[in-house]
C-alpha cells in the first residue's frame, strides 16, 4: 500500500540493525567517556601510568598547597593515611609524600587506592611520576607498610588555582584478585 | 453519519475467537490495544497503591507505617511501575487501537509481533513485582538506580529487576518497530506524510525515540548485571570504573524517555482541541517540526541530571543552554493550542477539560524545568522534593490527563457506548483538585529543602504534606471512579453515533461504533 520507500522486510531489517547498533553504542559510551575525560582533564581523574614528560622550570613565583586526604570504602579495614597533610610548593618541583597504611585484620588482603584531584580541573595538570596507586598492595596479616607518591605540578597549571587535594580512597579488592594470587584458600572467614 | 463506511461488504473474516485464547492468541490490533491499555490501567492503580503507602508514610513526621528499607522499595517501584508499565504501556495501548484506524490500515503491520510484544508486558512485571516478596526485599535504590548502589550494595533481587527491564525493553522495542512500519507503510492511498493526524505523527517520532533509547537502557542494566555477576567494573571504582560514567549512560537514556511519555500526549491533545473548539489545528506544520524539534534536543541535554556530580563548567554551560533551548518548540507548540482555542466555539466535555488542564499543568511543569535548568540555582533544587513537584506536573497532568482525555475521546469509538458525562466530570474535577493539592505544596517544601525519598522529614514541613497526602489520596480513590465509568460505558448506555464529537476529523470516525472487529479491508479514499 506504500506509494513509494522500502518493503516493510527490509524497514524491519534496518529498524533491527538500528537496534543493535544502539545497544552497541551504550557500550561504546564507556570508552569514549574515558577518552573524553583524559582529553579534557575532566572529572578529577589522574592518569593510571607514570608520568613521562620532560622536567620543567620551576616557577619560584608561585605557591601552591598541595593537600592530601584519604578515605577508606566501606568495608576496608586497613588504617591508611598521609603522613603529613599539606605541602605548599612552586609549580615545576617534584615532591614526595610517604602514605601509611596497616592491615589490622587476621587475614592477607588486597588493597587498591584510587585516587582523585579537585579541583577537577587541574587533574592534568598534576603529574605523578611514582605513585602507590598504579598497583595493587598485598598486606599479610599485621603487616604495615609505607607508600609514597611523587608528584609535579604542572606550572602551567591555571593561575587561579592556588590550592589542589589530592584524595585517595583505597578499596578492599581481595575477593576480586583472589583467583590471580591464589589467595582463595586465605581471605575466607 | 451518510459518510459511515460499512466494511462488512462481502468480508469473509472472522470475528473474534471465543473464551480465553482469544486474548492470548489473538493478532487483532484493537484486541491487542485493549489488552494494553487494561494492563496499564492495572499497573497504573498498583503503582498509585505503592504510591498511596508513601503519602501515608508521609502524612505526619516521624516514622508511623513502614520502616526506611520498605519506604525506599516503595518509591523506587513506585517510579517504575508507573514509567514502565503505566505510561508506556498506555501509549502503545493507544497507538494499536487508534493508529490504523487513523491512517487507514486494516491492522498493524506485524500483527503475531504485536501480540508477543504484549505478552512480554506481564512476564517483565510479574518478574518486577515478585521481587517484592523476595528474601532482601525489592528494589530499594530508586527508579534511576544509580550504581553502585544498585550493584554492590543493591539487594539480591536486582538481577530479576535487570531481566524485567530487559523483557519491557525488548517489547517496548518491537512495539516501536509496529509502530513505524505500520505508519510508514501502510496508509490508505492519499494519507501522505503531511496529512497525517498528530496523534500519528507524535508516534512516530516517539517510535524513533525509543528505538535509539531503549538499547542504551539494555545495555546500562547488562553492564550492572556483568558487575555484578560476572567481575568487571564498569561502575566500581575499585576496579578502575566510574559510577559517574553510569549517570551519563542512564541519562542519555533517561532524558529522552521522558519525551517518549509526554510526544504521545502532545499528539491527542491536539487532536482533541480542535474537535472541541470546532476549529482545525492551528500550525499543523509547525507542531510537525517542533515534535521533531523536541526529539532531537532531547538527546543534548542529558547532563542537566547531573549538574552536581562535578562537571566542568563549560559542560553546565552547554547542557544548561541545550535545556532551555527546548523551552522554543515546547513553546511553539502551546502556543499553537491557545491559538487553536482562541475565537473557537468552546465546549468542555471530559476529554477538552483534561486537554486544556493539561495545556496549563503541563505549562506549569514546564516553567519549573526551566527553573531546575539554570544550573547554579540546581545546587539548590537539587534531590528535593522541588524536582518531585516538576516531575509529577509534567507526568501526571501531562502524560496521564494526556491518556484520560484520550480514553474519553475514543470510549465512545471502543464501546459503542457514550460514557457518563456526569461521572466524566466529576473524576476530572476531583482529580484536578486531587492532583494539584498532592504535588503543588511540594514546590515549597522543596524550595524549602526538604529531600526527595527519605520516609522522615522536619517538623517545620508537617503541614505541607498533610495537605500533600490528604490531595494524593483524593487522587488515588478517584481513580476508582475512572474504573466505573469504564466499566459502566463497555456495559452499556446511550449509543454513540459513528462521530461522537461534531468538530471531530479524521479517519476514525467513519467507521461505525463501536469501531466492527475488522476495519478498511479495502483501503478508505483519502482526499
Amino acid at each position: 500500500m506504500s506509494e513509494e520507500g522500502l518493503s516493510t522486510t527490509s524497514l524491519i531489517k534496518r529498524l533491527l540493525l538500528l537496534v543493535v547498533g544502539m545497544f552497541a553504542f551504550g557500550f561504546l559510551l564507556v570508552p569514549i567517556y574515558d577518552v573524553m575525560c583524559q582529553a579534557f582533564g575532566i572529572n578529577g581523574k589522574t592518569a593510571g601510568a607514570a608520568w613521562q614528560g620532560q622536567e620543567q622550570a620551576v616557577d619560584m613565583q608561585r605557591e601552591v598547597r598541595v593537600q592530601f586526604v584519604s578515605s577508606n570504602a566501606e568495608g576496608m579495614r586497613w588504617s591508611f593515611g598521609p603522613e603529613g597533610n599539606e605541602i605548599v610548593l612552586h609549580p615545576g618541583e617534584t615532591h614526595s609524600m610517604n602514605f601509611l597504611a596497616h592491615n589490622p585484620t587476621d587475614r592477607v588482603m588486597v588493597a587498591q587506592a584510587i585516587p582523585s584531584v579537585a579541583p577537577s580541573r587541574a587533574a592534568a595538570f598534576f603529574h605523578k611520576t611514582e605513585c602507590f596507586c598504579f598497583t595493587q598492595q598485598v598486606l599479610q596479616p599485621g603487616e604495615s607498610i609505607e607508600m609514597p607518591v611523587r608528584f609535579i605540578v604542572d606550572p602551567a597549571l591555571p593561575a587561579d588555582v592556588r590550592r589542589l587535594t589530592l584524595a585517595y580512597t583505597l578499596f578492599d579488592v581481595t575477593e576480586r584478585m583472589a583467583p590471580s594470587l591464589d589467595l582463595a584458600a586465605i581471605h575466607s572467614n | 453519519m451518510s459518510a459511515v463506511i460499512d466494511n462488512h461488504h462481502g468480508d469473509h473474516a472472522h470475528g473474534p475467537a471465543k473464551g480465553l485464547m482469544r486474548w492470548v492468541l489473538t493478532t487483532n490490533h484493537k484486541d491487542i490495544g485493549s489488552m494494553y491499555l487494561w494492563f496499564s490501567f492495572a499497573m497504573f492503580l498498583l503503582g498509585g497503591t505503592l504510591a498511596m503507602v508513601i503519602r501515608a508514610e508521609l502524612f505526619q513526621p516521624g516514622l508511623q507505617l513502614v520502616q526506611p528499607e520498605f519506604f525506599n522499595q516503595m518509591t523506587t517501584m513506585h517510579g517504575l511501575i508507573m514509567v514502565f508499565g503505566a505510561v508506556m504501556p498506555a501509549f502503545v495501548g493507544l497507538a494499536n487501537w487508534m493508529v490504523p484506524l487513523m491512517i487507514g490500515a486494516p491492522d498493524m503491520a506485524l500483527p503475531r509481533m504485536n501480540n508477543f510484544s504484549f505478552w512480554l508486558l506481564p512476564a517483565a512485571f510479574g518478574l518486577l513485582i515478585s521481587t517484592l516478596f523476595m528474601e532482601g526485599g525489592g528494589p530499594n535504590f530508586g527508579w534511576t538506580f544509580y550504581a553502585p548502589l544498585s550493584t554492590t550494595y543493591g539487594p539480591e533481587s536486582t538481577t530479576f529487576f535487570i531481566f524485567a527491564i530487559h523483557l519491557a525493553g525488548i517489547s517496548s522495542i518491537m512495539g516501536a518497530i509496529n509502530i513505524i512500519a505500520t505508519i510508514l507503510n501502510m496508509r490508505a492511498p492519499g494519507m501522505t506524510l503531511m496529512k497525517m493526524p498528530m496523534f500519528v505523527w507524535t508516534w512516530l517520532i516517539t517510535a524513533f525515540l525509543l528505538i535509539a533509547v531503549m538499547p542504551v537502557l539494555a545495555g546500562v542494566v547488562t553492564m550492572m548485571l556483568m558487575d555484578i555477576h560476572f567481575g568487571t567494573s564498569f561502575f566500581n571504582a575499585a576496579g578502575g570504573g566510574d559510577p559517574v560514567l553510569f549517570q551519563h549512560v542512564f541519562w542519555f537514556f533517561g532524558h529522552p524517555e521522558v519525551y517518549i511519555m509526554i510526544l504521545p500526549a502532545f499528539g491527542a491533545v491536539s487532536m482533541i482541541i480542535p474537535a472541541f473548539a470546532r476549529k482545525p489545528l492551528f500550525g499543523y506544520t509547525s507542531m510537525v517540526y517542533a515534535t521533531g524539534a523536541i526529539a532531537f534536543l532531547s538527546f543534548t541535554v542529558w547532563a542537566h541530571h547531573m549538574f552536581t556530580v562535578g562537571i566542568p563548567l563549560t559542560g553546565e554551560l552547554f547542557f544548561m543552554y541545550a535545556t532551555m533551548l527546548i523551552a522554543v518548540p515546547t513553546g511553539v507548540k502551546v502556543f499553537n493550542w491557545a491559538t487553536t482555542m482562541f475565537r473557537g466555539s468552546l465546549s468542555f466535555e471530559t476529554p477538552m477539560l483534561f486537554a486544556v488542564a493539561f495545556v496549563i499543568l503541563f505549562t506549569i511543569g514546564g516553567f519549573s524545568g526551566l527553573m531546575l535548568a539554570i544550573a547554579p540555582a540546581d545546587f539548590q533544587y537539587h534531590d528535593t522534593y522541588f524536582v518531585v513537584a516538576h516531575f509529577h506536573y509534567v507526568l501526571v497532568p501531562g502524560a496521564i490527563f494526556g491518556i484520560f482525555a484520550s480514553a474519553y475521546y475514543w470510549l465512545p469509538k471502543w464501546t459503542g457506548y457514550m460514557y457518563d458525562e456526569v461521572l466524566g466530570k466529576t473524576h476530572f474535577w476531583m482529580s484536578f483538585i486531587g492532583m494539584n493539592l498532592a504535588f503543588f505544596p511540594m514546590h515549597f517544601v522543596g524550595l524549602a529543602g526538604m529531600p526527595r525519598r527519605i520516609p522522615d522529614y522536619n517538623m517545620m514541613f508537617a503541614n505541607f504534606n498533610m495537605v500533600s497526602s490528604v490531595g494524593a489520596f483524593m487522587f488515588g480513590a478517584t481513580q476508582l471512579l475512572f474504573l466505573f465509568i469504564v466499566i459502566k460505558c463497555i456495559r452499556g448506555g446511550k449509543r454513540a453515533p459513528a462521530k461522537p464529537w461534531d468538530g471531530a476529523e479524521g479517519l476514525e470516525w467513519t467507521v461505525p461504533s463501536p469501531a466492527p472487529y475488522h476495519t478498511f479491508t479495502t483501503p478508505p479514499e483519502v482526499k
